[in-house]
């Protein structure tokens, strides 16, 4: 596959590392009340869709950068290429 | 002055030159090299810094810049800066002497082991070892690319010349597919 | 009988004669023929039997869609079986043998397999061969094994070295007949980067075989002008004799180039082949199309070919496999070969056409309305049986038979992805559809177009909307334009022992009866006739299976639907997949600066990841690794050793909130940890899980080095980057890794500080007030060199972690060693530290094992409930805090001489032994010589407050069951008085 690197441009899938569903981005707020659920949801329950799939991958022999990949698991096309840290930030993560 | 004698990423006291065919490979341990990371929100502090050593504005994604000392694009806000070895071993400290805070600075001289491959088949080398389009690379141009499962630069310093710097801890196996590939295309 | 069956012309080259041997018979044949071809000129039509029932057989093709001309091509370990003859270019000394035959090709015992063909129909193998299970393995597989199968391996290693690459384009042509020279033409004169690649030594495809006209010369002219004039451009680039095997996601192709194959072997240090990755914005395929058979009774003989085959054999090489051949044909292209024979004066024996108004010729008889219904011949044509038009019988002589369905586009790239063929009416086949890999578009005969001017007009179209050239098109060169009109003519009626796929030897019996048993999806029939299964993937047999269950279904061919063809597009040698990656290079090897060093003391080393670490160090005398490693732990008690820890990963640290980012990773606090300290930390997983340890030293207010393990750096770094970019991304913090830049030794002892003293520049104090446990200081050594020093302790002694820039390692493990001399320095290997560790009870890999939690570490208490941290949230749940949670141990026998072996569990003294009883089990064991008995480290049940227990360790498998101890897992100086020292 080829990932569309929003700093490098098209670049190999095989230079990545992926991880997965990009609702890890996502950490429960420690402190809230509920958060031995969130932590126990965030940490196990996972979407396994077919189509549509937000997803985490790293470019481990590139520019180490994390991105988000939305990409179609049952056609392989990427739609969607952002910076995680980007993403974070527009999710309201800071500190 | 220390008294170790250093060894070069190959474990010979001399660079390793080999040439096959119209292509030649050199080991060039004579290089000092510092990474360059901006601080949060320190980025434009980091390119004047940057510009102030190499003498020409921080290098874009994917290119390098300088003249003595250059600087490659290595991340996100992040630049290799490398220098002759003889006059810069220390290029850690007096890189970080003008970053001040507005950088972190981390000497990287000994992570790298570099090559140089030159010559007139230069480019159906650099095809047979990594992904990265090298024919469509000018001179100026670097990138980061993997090449016998190694993640390495790779700079265009001219039209027949590449460097590749790979870990040095895997110099050995890195040369091993070089000159394989300077064999499959002599 | 010396090239009996050679004629005038061809594209071979006379003047260069080559010898070559089937089944050590010497023959000869010139440069440009294939093994097929000279074989054929040779007057051989028998070049091997078949699969199952061994059957005699010849060359069905000229072409890589062969089913049955596979021979073992080369001798010794270049032995190649299943190699196709129509595709193998002949070279001087060429050796082939024919295979699946015993004792000889024309004297075959298992041709006995054909009189009980009534017996290995369809489904054999699942019939007969499923009871008793037993048999399967050891009595009915080998069996099947000897008797089926094809080419038999050399059992002898590859000789050949093999290569892969990368090549980048804006256009990717695949398959260099008119349609790719168009498209090829059409592109590279528009400047665009172009491959054009063709899996046949000469470019041209079908053109070569033909003798058509283009513009006013011989097709041939143009061809070799359109090579020219592309071979002439800087951004074109030919690929002959390269096979484009698949279309992959996203525009990427793999492609076999056959750098070699054609010479005796390849010259020193070339490859005999290069897998080429080929990334493509846009890709044309111009695959051509193969031409179909149609089955009738026995029409599997040597002799019986393809009627396209026969004319590519008498036109590109010269050579007919019979002076009398016979045309059985349903469209006009059958007829073309009569022409072109009847030229070259061959005798046409006939042609037989299925239609009543098959067009007449002046040359030689066409019986319209015909059908071929049988043949004879034991090793060979030698007559077929034609019943004609009114019935009766006729029996026609001759050593050959082209047979003519029409023609089938070459679809199978466009079905790699998602792509499944449609049916065209027009052209009773099945064209290019659904959605193609991106970026592909098909032309000329691939797409439907079958004559040569749609082909050549079809390639400059689609070369032109793949790179949105503007303008007219090129002008054409003028080429037949003959209408095709293709009936569907799939087989003989009332045939049964009728071959479909020759090269599994599939017949229209067998398909009939899977319908019969009751298969009804096309994959079914697939799987269970094997029909299309073989190496050959049913380029020239699919088509007549379809068309054959569609009739007795009842339903069109499109409502039945095709099967799809799959990557590679011709069988691809596993060597080539593997290119230079195998054996000691199947991996990068990693060697730390002290490699160099350590192999002149004799070292023996172990891979760990990708490293290689010293083992142990023997001396003269030691002839046990037990030996040298008890040697080892004694001396660095007793005084001093060293240990190159450069492995260990490195993480450089840096920023404002550098502190507050390693509170985050690490479940301990860090944000107190005072400059010129190291602290222990520990990384958990979010679920709570131990991920990696290691140490964090913070040499300024804003700059850490962490360090990981040795097996985890890579991911380690992964996930303190995950956490800085995704979860943290407003901390100011940077990461990179300082890994490979610096050597790095322990030296540990109680004379460690005294060998150090010597290697330090004076002004650094080292006494235990200046540099007290967990210190870390950056210093000068052996005179003004840069350095890092690190008071930590891995094996309990008084011990230094020293680093210097990698160069300058050698020279410092050398210099250790000298100045250590008058302490008896040893240097010691990774199985030293393991012993040293485990006598220490330090958690390593083996416990922190992707199971346990801080709580079963012993370190429950370091997850910091003061501050969140990846992890902490999770360790507070129920399941990792039952009461009988399992906690680290030591384990020591109650008999010195007894044995602890990792992987043995703990179970009560009493009591049964299974795992409904399992209390737990142990990680780490080694002999501790400081002991003088077997120790370990193991996770036990409420381990903490079992201590002073006696329990079994049991291991069945192993039949160990000896009485031993639970003790504190702290079997050296328990107080840490000694690392304080």
């Amino acid at each position: 596959m080829i990932i569309n690197h929003p700093l490098l441009g098209p670049r190999d899938s095989a230079e990545f590392v992926y991880l997965g569903d990009a609702n890890l981005i996502e950490r429960p707020d420690p402190e809230a009340e509920t958060a031995a659920r969130e932590f126990y949801e965030y940490a196990y329950l996972r979407d396994n869709p077919a189509g549509e799939h937000r997803e985490l991958w790293f470019h481990e022999a590139g520019d180490r950068s994390w991105l988000v990949v939305t990409r179609n698991t049952l056609t392989h096309e990427i739609s969607d290429v952002q910076m995680a840290r980007d993403v974070a930030r527009s999710k309201g993560r800071s500190k | 002055m220390h008294d170790l004698t250093p060894i070069t990423a190959l474990g010979g006291t001399n660079a390793r030159v080999e040439t096959i065919g119209a292509v030649t490979c050199s080991e060039v341990p004579d290089v000092a090299l510092a990474s360059v990371t901006a601080r949060l929100g320190k980025e434009s502090q980091t390119r004047t810094a940057v510009k102030k050593i190499i003498k020409a504005d921080a290098p874009d994604v994917s290119r390098f810049d300088g003249g003595d000392v250059l600087a490659f694009w290595a991340g996100p806000e992040q630049w290799m800066l490398e220098a002759p070895f003889d006059s810069h071993e220390d290029i850690a400290a007096r890189v970080k002497s003008v970053c001040k805070t507005n950088a972190s600075v981390v000497e990287q001289t000994d992570a790298w082991a570099r090559f140089d491959i030159s010559g007139a088949e230069v480019l159906a080398v650099m095809e047979l070892l990594c992904n990265a389009n090298s024919r469509a690379m000018d001179v100026g141009a670097c990138t980061r690319s993997s090449v016998h499962h190694l993640g390495c630069f790779v700079l265009r310093r001219a039209p027949e010349m590449f460097s590749i710097y790979g870990p040095r801890a895997s110099a050995g196996s890195l040369l091993h597919a070089i000159i394989t590939a300077m064999h499959t295309v002599a | 009988m010396n090239q009996i069956n050679r004629l005038k012309g061809g594209q071979i080259d006379r003047t260069q004669t080559l010898n070559f041997t089937f089944d050590g018979k010497t023959y000869q044949g010139h440069s440009g023929d294939t093994l097929a071809s000279a074989l054929l000129a040779n007057g051989v039509r028998l070049m091997g039997r078949s699969f199952k029932y061994h059957r005699p057989r010849g060359p069905l093709t000229a072409g890589s869609e062969e089913p049955n001309a596979m021979v073992e091509l080369r001798t010794g370990a270049r032995q190649e079986p299943n190699t196709r003859a129509t595709t193998a270019e002949l070279f001087e000394g060429l050796s082939a043998q024919s295979q699946n035959r015993w004792p000889s090709l024309k004297f075959d015992a298992m041709a006995i397999n054909d009189r009980f063909s009534n017996f290995l129909t369809a489904g054999f193998y699942y019939k007969t061969f499923m009871w008793p299970a037993a048999f399967w393995e050891k009595i009915y597989e080998p069996i099947i094994r000897k008797a089926a199968g094809l080419g038999s391996l050399s059992m002898q290693a590859d000789p050949d070295a093999y290569d892969k690459g990368f090549r980048h384009c804006d256009l990717l042509i695949i398959g260099a007949g008119p349609s790719g020279l168009m498209a090829a033409l059409t592109a590279g004169r528009a400047g665009a980067e172009v491959i054009l690649a063709d899996e046949d030594f000469a470019m041209g495809g079908r053109l070569n075989s033909e003798t058509f006209a283009i513009d006013d010369a011989s097709a041939d002219v143009w061809v070799q002008a359109s090579i020219a004039e592309l071979a002439a451009l800087p951004n074109v680039r030919l690929m002959p004799r390269t096979t484009v095997i698949g279309a992959f996601d996203h525009g990427i192709y793999g492609a076999l180039e056959r750098v070699s194959d054609h010479l005796a072997e390849p010259a020193p240090g070339k490859p005999r082949q290069i897998l080429w990755r080929i990334y493509a914005a846009k890709t044309i395929l111009a695959a051509g199309a193969t031409e179909r058979p149609i089955a009738f009774e026995n029409n599997d003989r040597p002799g019986i070919m393809l009627a396209s085959a026969i004319r590519s054999y008498a036109n590109r090489w010269a050579a007919t496999p019979a002076q009398r051949v016979a045309i059985f044909t349903n469209n006009d292209d059958g007829h073309r070969t009569a022409a072109d024979l009847h030229a070259a004066g061959v005798k046409i024996a006939a042609v037989v056409d299925t239609r009543t108004d098959a067009p007449r010729s002046h040359g030689y008889e066409v019986l319209q309305g015909a059908q071929v219904i049988d043949s004879k011949g034991r090793l060979g044509l030698t007559f077929a049986g034609v019943k004609l038009a009114d019935g009766s019988m006729r029996t026609l002589e001759c050593g050959a038979l082209g047979v003519s369905g029409g023609w089938n586009p070459n679809v199978h790239m466009t079905c790699h992805q998602r792509g499944r063929p449609t049916w065209d009416d027009s052209l009773a086949a099945f064209v290019p559809g659904g959605a193609l890999p991106p970026g592909m578009t098909v032309a000329g005969a691939a797409s439907g177009n079958l004559s040569t001017h749609g082909a050549l007009q079809t390639g400059a179209q689609a070369a032109k909307a793949a790179l949105g050239l503007k303008g007219r098109l090129p002008k054409l060169p003028s080429a037949e334009d003959a209408p095709v009109s293709q009936t569907p003519f799939w087989y003989v009626e009332g045939c049964s022992r009728a071959w479909l796929d020759q090269q599994n030897d599939v017949t229209v019996k067998d398909v009939k009866l899977s319908h019969q048993e009751g298969f009804r999806s096309v994959e079914h029939l697939k799987r269970y006739t094997t029909l299309g299964m073989a190496t050959d993937q049913g380029k020239t047999s699919n088509m007549g299976g379809l068309a054959i269950m569609a009739e007795l279904a009842g339903k069109s061919i499109p409502e039945v639907g095709t099967t799809i063809f799959r990557p590679p597009y011709t069988p691809t040698a596993i060597g080539a997949m593997a290119g230079r990656i195998k054996g000691m290079d199947f991996h990068p090897t990693r060697l730390t600066p002290s490699h160099y060093w350590a192999k002149e003391r004799g070292a023996v080393f172990v891979e760990v990841g990708n490293w290689l670490r010293a083992q142990w160090f023997p001396i003269a005398g030691e002839t046990h690794w037990r030996q040298s490693v008890d040697r080892e732990v004694a001396a660095t008690r007793a005084s001093v050793g060293v240990c190159d820890c450069t492995t260990l990963g490195k993480i450089d640290v840096q920023g404002t909130d550098a502190a507050q980012f390693l509170n985050k990773i690490y479940c301990n606090g860090f944000a107190k940890l005072a400059v010129g300290k190291v602290r222990y930390g520990l990384m958990l997983r979010e679920d709570g899980i131990a991920m990696d340890d290691g140490t964090a030293a913070r040499l300024e207010d804003d700059h850490f080095v962490v360090t990981t393990t040795t097996a985890n750096a890579a991911k380690v770094y992964q996930h303190m980057e995950f956490v800085r970019q995704c979860l943290f991304p407003d901390m100011d913090v940077q990461l990179i890794s300082t890994t490979e830049a610096w050597a790095q030794y322990a030296v540990a002892g109680p004379n460690s500080r005294a060998l150090l003293q010597k290697i330090v520049d004076p002004e650094f104090d080292l006494s235990n007030e200046g540099f007290p446990f967990m210190a870390c200081a950056n210093i000068n050594v052996s005179g003004g060199l840069r350095a890092r020093l690190f008071r930590i302790s891995f094996s309990g002694e008084m011990a230094f972690e020293i680093a210097v820039p990698a160069r300058y390692g050698d020279a410092l493990m050398r210099k250790l060693m000298t100045e250590g001399e008058e302490f008896n320095v040893v240097p010691y290997g990774t199985e030293a530290l393991g012993v040293m560790r485990i006598e220490k009870g330090h958690a390593a890999g083996n416990e922190l094992n992707g199971t346990t939690s801080a709580l079963n570490l012993g370190m429950g208490r370091m997850v910091s409930k003061a501050k969140d941290s990846i992890g902490s949230k999770l360790s507070e749940r129920e399941g990792l805090n039952e009461t009988d949670a399992l906690n680290l141990v030591g384990i020591k026998p109650l008999d010195a001489g007894d044995k602890v072996t990792a992987g043995g569990h703990l179970m009560n003294a009493d009591g049964p032994v299974d795992a409904k009883h399992d209390q737990g089990y142990v990680t780490s064991a080694a002999f501790s010589p400081s002991l003088g008995s077997m120790i370990g480290l193991g996770f036990v049940k409420n381990g903490s407050d079992r201590v002073g227990e006696k329990m079994r360790l049991v291991s069945p498998v192993t039949d160990l069951n000896v009485d031993v101890e639970i003790v504190s897992a702290h079997f050296v100086d328990p107080e840490g008085g000694r690392q304080r020292a």
